[in-house]
């Protein structure tokens, strides 16, 4: 972007000299003006945007560290004093420490396992080619265009006969089962890309396949393997729908079903303010985790949809 | 390399593909079964009962809404999203001020940080959003209606979520909220990879900034758009309508049904009303919406792919 910065020596102007060849010289000063409307136009219309995404976030964390009366009263108005008791009261008595620890639990088991079967089966069906090969792809791609819920009512049966019904590891297999899909997809493309030759020198060298693939092929896809590995870290941190059916035991909700029951239970205990910090709590973490990975998170996130 | 080659495709492709095969393929495959039963989910018991599901649906009023407001989402949600996603990106690559000798084309100033800011929606969870949201709208003490007395409009004091012909424009203003952002950053990506010279020509030759816009922007991010549009689709008749609906609204679907979608109309058929089998045929009406809408993205958007 800094490019766009650099001032330029005056008289070096080939496109607009070139344009001055064959349009009427009122031209070039036309379009000058018609280029400075645009951008403030483009800068105020972006501005807004800015405000309107910044604003509602901003808010919710000034209102963590408001008291229950003024959240209703006036709901724009600076905190009298940072009530920092709000904060602690949502870790402790709201459970919001439970919501996070299962949280933590079942994102890291599914994302490890995610990311390990997903290249697993995604190697195998780049790089081999079997009989029902294509078969079992088209398959997996399938599932990203179902309608989950449709597969929700069943499954939750079948996880309650397996007894992983309000499991944590119950919970962590729907979430690698429902995230092989894309990574699958992704991971595919992804060693099609590779050079087969260090592959076959290991192979020459009396590596077998499950060594090739675990000491040559994984190392090398470690670009890809980041991108969806972050795509699935989100997607599961923030997954909703899946435990709202399958993990209805209070005490093993993740943070997002934490959060909402927190919410509906305020009707009659009115801790506001409690969970508005702990709503806050929640959105931080990310927020700040993708600040800081920025490029990362994007490339991992549009990746999928620009392949 | 064929030395212990099936054995080794076989023993990475097991646990993955049963996996796969067991919580995801299987559970599609009954539910479509089920659909033809009349399965309470309660009790282990049930019988084929052919399509009455089927015609108990085509006479069920709260469906018909369902389907109604999930066709809406699907139409309208990425229209509305990618239309403004596709605005502020060209905002943000062309909106810049020429500077003398500079490129004809460039990107605002802060660009990157637009592009950051934007991001942030993306990265929530859509349950908390929602949550957010909900106290934005609350009619007394809601944020969005201090705001309408704070700046004089005492007069003008929607109750949002609590009105029928609003809500459901509450919840879709939500959805367009959080997942602009994304699109605007996908769009970006692919605008930026667009030669300049391209544009160059076209101002040389006369063409407003309009015009190039729908003469080569457009035209050369169709593959990404449409892609978008089908993304946007299947999310906005699947999960993230569900978390919103379900959130945000009284009910959950209310007021007046007048919220309610497929999704949230399934959940509620199965696991409140249990009724399992009959949630299952309308998880199969979905699924046809599902596919026969990324068919028909997918045909109408269909043009020779451009190359440059």
């Amino acid at each position: 972007m800094k490019t766009t910065e650099t001032p330029a020596p005056p008289p070096a102007e080939p496109g607009a000299s070139v344009s001055k060849v064959d349009v009427p010289v009122s031209k070039p000063g036309r379009r000058k003006r018609e280029g400075t409307v645009l951008n403030v136009f483009s800068h105020g219309v972006l501005v807004i945007w800015a405000i309107m995404v910044v604003t509602p976030l901003l808010w919710a964390v000034m209102t963590s560290f408001k008291d229950d009366g003024s959240i209703f009263g006036s709901p724009w108005a600076l905190p009298d004093r940072l009530h920092f008791g709000n904060w602690a009261r949502a870790w402790t008595e709201a459970n919001m420490s439970g919501y996070f620890l299962n949280t933590v639990l079942v994102v890291g088991g599914s994302l490890i396992g995610t990311l390990v079967l997903g290249s697993m089966a995604a190697y195998v069906l780049a790089r081999f080619d079997f009989p029902g090969n294509r078969f079992i792809y088209y398959l997996f791609i399938g599932g990203m265009s179902f309608p989950i819920m449709l597969a929700l009512v069943p499954l939750f049966y079948v996880v309650n006969n397996m007894g992983l019904l309000n499991t944590i590891h119950g919970l962590i297999l729907v979430y690698i089962a429902y995230s092989l899909p894309f990574t699958v997809f992704f991971l595919t493309a992804f060693f099609r890309t590779l050079p087969t030759s260090v592959a076959e020198a290991a192979f020459v060298d009396g590596a077998s396949h499950t060594r090739t693939f675990f000491q040559i092929m994984l190392p090398m896809a470690k670009p890809g393997l980041i991108s969806v590995g972050i795509f699935n870290f989100l997607g599961q941190w923030n997954q909703y729908m899946l435990p709202t059916v399958l993990n209805t035991d209070p005490d093993k909700k993740v943070l997002t079903q934490g959060l909402v029951q927190l919410a509906v239970s305020q009707g009659y205990k009115g801790d506001w303010s409690g969970l508005f910090a702990g709503l806050v709590m929640a959105m931080l973490p990310v927020l700040g985790a993708y600040i800081i990975f920025q490029r990362q998170v994007v490339q991992g996130l549009t990746a999928g949809a620009l392949k | 390399m064929q030395h212990g080659k099936y054995r080794f495709i076989v023993g990475f492709l097991v646990v993955p593909l049963g996996l796969y095969a067991l919580f995801v393929v299987w559970p599609f495959i009954q539910s479509i079964y089920y659909s033809f039963t009349d399965w309470t989910g309660l009790s282990p018991e049930f019988k084929m009962v052919g399509l009455d599901n089927y015609k108990r649906m085509l006479h069920d009023d709260v469906f018909w809404k369902s389907l109604q407001h999930s066709l809406l989402f699907a139409l309208v949600l990425p229209i509305v999203t990618i239309s403004l996603a596709l605005f502020f990106a060209f905002m943000i690559n062309v909106g810049g001020r020429r500077r003398r000798g500079g490129p004809a084309i460039t990107g605002v100033r802060g660009s990157s940080f637009y592009k950051i800011v934007y991001f942030f929606p993306q990265v929530l969870s859509i349950a908390i959003v929602a949550l957010l949201f909900q106290f934005a709208y609350n009619p007394d003490s809601g944020a969005i209606n201090s705001l309408l007395r704070g700046i004089g409009l005492d007069h003008v004091q929607p109750l949002w979520l609590g009105d029928p012909s609003l809500a459901l424009w509450c919840v879709m203003a939500v959805l367009v909220w959080s997942t602009t952002g994304f699109f605007v950053v996908l769009f970006s990506a692919g605008m930026a990879s667009i030669p300049a010279e391209l544009y160059e020509a076209a101002l040389i030759d006369g063409a407003g900034r309009a015009t190039t816009f729908f003469r080569i922007t457009l035209p050369l991010l169709w593959d990404t758009v449409q892609s978008g549009w089908v993304y946007m689709g299947i999310l906005a008749l699947g999960a993230e309508s569900f978390a919103v609906v379900q959130i945000m609204t009284t009910g959950p679907g209310g007021p007046d049904y007048s919220t309610t979608v497929l999704v949230l109309y399934v959940y509620q058929k199965a696991f409140r009303d249990g009724q399992a089998a009959y949630a299952t045929t309308i998880g199969v009406a979905l699924l046809v919406v599902t596919l026969a809408f990324a068919a028909i993205v997918m045909r109408l958007g269909r043009r020779e792919r451009l190359e440059f």
